[in-house]
């Protein structure tokens, strides 16, 4: 128990210091996941509503496949990563293994299905008549998409908070495709779990706060976007 | 006499049922045509396709009479044609924002888009509702701002599904009326999916009777109510006196009809012997409290009150003349003559009035 | 400051602005845009880094030749199976056993002695078992099967796993699957706070322990016998084997590693927090001649 007040006053401490490795392993983490989910968020509801949108031969196996996806787990996608990107495989050309872009990547590739499946959920979960509405309001393919879209608010960015937490929250991976760098690939998970290794448990407990609170303050941020009322 | 659209050798199938079959059709410009039948006879389905949303199996439209049959010719007839379904399918945002959707799609100047919007919004008397948001409309409310919104693109032509159907009664006919209004004074085309035969017989200037995904009768709605083609038809449009009789005589297309151990005048033509269905509109029975002196009216019948239903603005009145019979009364007629269950009374109606049909099979 | 949110294009606009600015502002991108051959894939042990002596050497590395060093901590198997792989550029490992056979192999080239520092047999300060003081570390570990005392290995084919099966095969007892003998697959650090969570005891290399001891619980009840001392070499990868391998890069840090400079600053590391140095120094000396 005093294990865990240490640790907050621990975090109190590296925050009000703005011991700049702490803050410099908090900046990293933003970065990358947040250009991680904006990645999922491109490619899951792009392609999540066109899934839902159109009939093809086949789509029930295909979402299936995507639900399948929103469940798979983090430290596969790692490991598949890394043998994608060492020197030895394919994409080993690239060089990005041990790289803070190895990381987004892989994090994307966690976090796409999810916002992807969910998308797809809440865009088949409208009026059926309402994608024909706006079509005979005269609205082209894209401003069909792009109106519900927007209708879909709500749920879609439920998706964003849900991929956004997966991928910041997310350590195996990340560790095997980054490398745990100091200073370049380390963010508050991995150091979390390398501090915890050295048994330095009131530094672990401070960055597992950190990290807390940043995932507070962006999901405070998009819960603002999602809650508010479009009126005007 | 101009034709807005043409269906012509409509052929939707759907997951290999034919859903719709229709070989000719027409709509009519500035006339207002309701489409009628059943549950599942393909009303949407025509709707649909005339909307230019659906692709037929064969056959299509012809929108000022050039063909739709690619979909940059589909997209180019949404332009002209505006679509109300059953559900107001509101945006979750403000009135006024749903209303100019449409307009906001064609990239116009925000200044013409007010005017536009601010026009369609008077028009349904719901302009003070412009700033509410659209999820706290009431049923009738919502519907007037999806109504709003199809005028606001001020269309050719304006096909509704269903439109009333989810509404109480006191605002549908509000709405009604209104609409007849609006469509009178724009002169827009009007095509209504409807199955109240009430609404069809107030709004349409025209008819058509789907059944089964084809098309069984067309006319003016004169035509359609007073002369069903069949007894599915009549049934359908609500001619509540449908009696079956045999010919006795044919005088000069006036025929005489003996139904139960009574006997009717009507005209058409018919050979003595066949055996027929005489309908009458309960519009056109007359009661009276008096035996009759002479009147014109060839079919005079004593009869016995059997039950009174009031309706929205009459009397209905189930009559035994021998047959059952069915008018439609006033209430302030009803009063007048002191008429209740039970009373005896005089049933006429003319030999004009009696429609004649074949039985079917 | 609400207000500025109410208009959701603007919001949509300030958060892309602010990523566009994050990440061209970052050194992510800087770091990227250098050339191949400043990057250097380091590869060594969990006990290594967690000992912070390369946190202070790298730095000065980096500052005087330009490279970028990459340090991948894991266990020494794992290290090694990466140099076996071409997958990194340099090793720095503690397991002479598996370097030898990895030598053999073709795998690297210059394998140099860098420094040594030596492993501990720690326990409870009741010390159930009864091995303080013994001379021989094969001896105690002996007395602790025996006795049948709880024992934490690392188990993770780590340098410190290594030598602790090195022991275990003197002694002639296989403790695997045995009740007593637990298996973390955990780093030192964690292996030494289940050990006293447990009250058991464990090998563990003496930085680690030193780093935690304050918080663990744990007596030094075995040191000093030769057998435990934990030898670092570094080896660069063999780049006729593998081409892709930085070959200048590998050499440049093991040059680093053995420079007079360098072994000067390995020699003093840790005094001042912990009393007495972590590692000694054994650039350019002979194995055999290593221990006290």
């Amino acid at each position: 128990m005093e294990l865990i007040v240490q640790g907050i006053v621990k975090a109190f401490e590296l925050l009000i210091s703005f011991d700049p490795e702490v803050l410099g392993i908090t900046w990293l983490s933003l970065k990358i996941s947040g250009t991680a989910t904006f990645i999922s968020l491109f490619f899951g509801v792009s392609i999540g509503t066109t899934v839902a949108l159109t009939t093809f031969p086949g789509k029930r196996l295909v979402i299936s496949l995507i639900n399948t996806g929103m469940g798979l787990p983090p430290v596969v996608v790692g490991l598949f990563v890394t043998i994608m990107i060492w020197r030895s495989g394919p994409l080993g050309f690239l060089e990005i293994l041990y790289t803070p872009y190895a990381m987004i990547i892989a994090q994307a590739i966690i976090a796409t299905p999810i916002v992807m499946g969910i998308s797809l959920a809440s865009i088949q979960n409208l009026p059926p008549n309402l994608r024909l509405q706006i079509l005979s309001l005269g609205a082209s393919r894209m401003q069909m998409v792009w109106v519900l879209i927007k209708e879909s608010k709500l749920p879609l960015l439920a998706a964003v908070m849900a991929g956004f937490g997966g991928v910041i929250s997310e350590v195996g991976a990340s560790i095997m495709v980054g490398g745990n760098i100091k200073g370049y690939s380390r963010v508050l998970t991995t150091a979390t779990v390398m501090e915890t290794g050295k048994g330095n448990f009131d530094i672990a407990i401070a960055l597992g706060i950190i990290l807390l609170i940043l995932a507070f303050l962006v999901n405070l941020l998009l819960t603002h976007i999602q809650q508010r009322q479009q009126l005007r | 006499m101009n034709h807005i659209l043409t269906v012509q050798n409509l052929l939707v199938r759907r997951g290999g049922v034919t859903v719709l079959d229709i070989e000719q059709m027409s709509v009519e410009t500035s006339r207002i045509l309701a489409l009628i039948g059943p549950n599942g006879a393909g009303k949407s389905t025509l709707l649909l396709t005339m909307a230019g949303l659906l692709k037929p199996d064969r056959g299509g439209i012809l929108y000022r009479g050039v063909a739709v049959d690619t979909s940059a010719r589909r997209s180019e007839m949404r332009k002209s044609v505006s679509v109300v379904f059953q559900e107001p399918l509101l945006l979750n945002t403000s009135v006024y924002k749903n209303v100019a959707l449409g307009l906001k799609f064609r990239h116009l100047t925000n200044g013409d888009i007010r005017k536009n919007v601010e026009d369609a919004l008077a028009y349904f008397g719901i302009s003070p509702l412009a700033k509410r948001s659209a999820k706290t409309l009431s049923g009738g409310e919502a519907k007037r701002v999806s109504l709003a919104r199809a005028f606001a693109l001020k269309p050719e032509l304006i096909l509704l599904d269903e439109a009333f159907n989810s509404l109480d009664p006191p605002t549908r006919e509000t709405l009604i009326d209104d609409l007849r209004h609006i469509l009178e004074e724009t002169k827009i085309t009007a095509v209504l999916a409807l199955h109240d035969r009430e609404e069809t017989l107030r709004l349409a200037q025209d008819v058509v009777v789907l059944a089964d995904g084809g098309m069984i009768q067309s006319g003016t709605t004169a035509q359609v109510f007073n002369r069903p083609a069949s007894e599915f038809v009549a049934g359908f449009v609500g001619t509540e006196t449908i009696l079956e009789g045999t010919v006795q005589m044919n005088r000069d297309n006036l025929l005489e009809i003996a139904v139960g151990d009574k006997m009717l005048e009507a005209v058409g033509d018919f050979a003595p012997g066949q055996t027929v269905f005489c309908c009458v509109r309960p519009e056109n029975i007359t009661v009276s409290a008096d035996p009759l002196k002479k009147v014109s009216a060839r079919n005079v019948f004593e009869a016995k009150i059997q039950k009174i239903v009031r309706q929205a603005f009459f009397y209905k009145m189930i009559l035994d003349c021998g047959f059952p019979v069915v008018a439609y009364i006033t209430v302030s007629s009803c009063e007048d003559l002191g008429l209740c269950e039970g009373t005896s009374v005089t049933v006429s109606f003319k030999a004009t009035a009696v429609h004649v049909m074949a039985r079917d099979h | 400051m609400m207000k500025m949110f109410k208009n959701s294009k603007t919001v949509a606009v300030l958060i892309a602005a602010f990523l566009l600015f994050a990440l061209g502002a970052s050194d992510v991108l800087a770091a990227k845009t250098e050339p191949k051959q400043k990057n250097i894939i380091l590869a060594t042990t969990t006990s290594t880094q967690d000992s912070g002596l390369l946190d202070v050497l790298i730095p000065i590395f980096e500052k005087e030749t330009g490279y970028f060093v990459k340090t991948i901590a894991v266990g020494s198997g794992q290290a090694m199976a990466m140099g076996q792989k071409g997958e990194a550029d340099v090793l720095l490992v503690h397991s002479p056993d598996a370097e030898k056979k990895f030598m053999a192999e073709g795998n690297g080239v210059n394998r140099r002695l860098v420094m040594h520092n030596d492993f501990i047999i720690v326990g409870p300060p009741a010390d159930p078992a009864r091995i303080k003081g013994l001379k021989s570390s094969a001896e105690a570990l002996k007395t602790i099967a025996k006795a049948g005392a709880l024992f934490s290995s690392r188990g993770d084919n780590s340098g410190t796993h290594a030598k602790e099966k090195t022991l275990w095969k003197q002694t002639g007892i296989s403790p695997a699957g045995q009740k007593w003998y637990q298996e973390t697959g955990l780093g030192m650090g964690q292996t030494l706070s289940i050990a006293a969570e447990k009250k058991g005891y464990t090998l563990a290399d003496r930085g680690t322990y030193l780093a935690l001891k304050k918080n663990l619980g744990l007596d030094i009840l075995v040191e000093g016998d030769a057998a435990l001392l934990n030898i670092y070499h570094v080896i660069e990868i063999n780049s006729a084997k593998w081409p892709k391998v930085n070959a200048d890069g590998g050499k440049a840090f093991a040059d680093f590693m053995v420079s007079k400079k360098t072994q000067g600053i390995i020699k003093t590391f840790g005094v001042d927090k912990f009393g007495s140095p972590l590692f000694f120094p054994d650039a350019g000396k002979k194995v055999e001649d290593l221990g006290k």
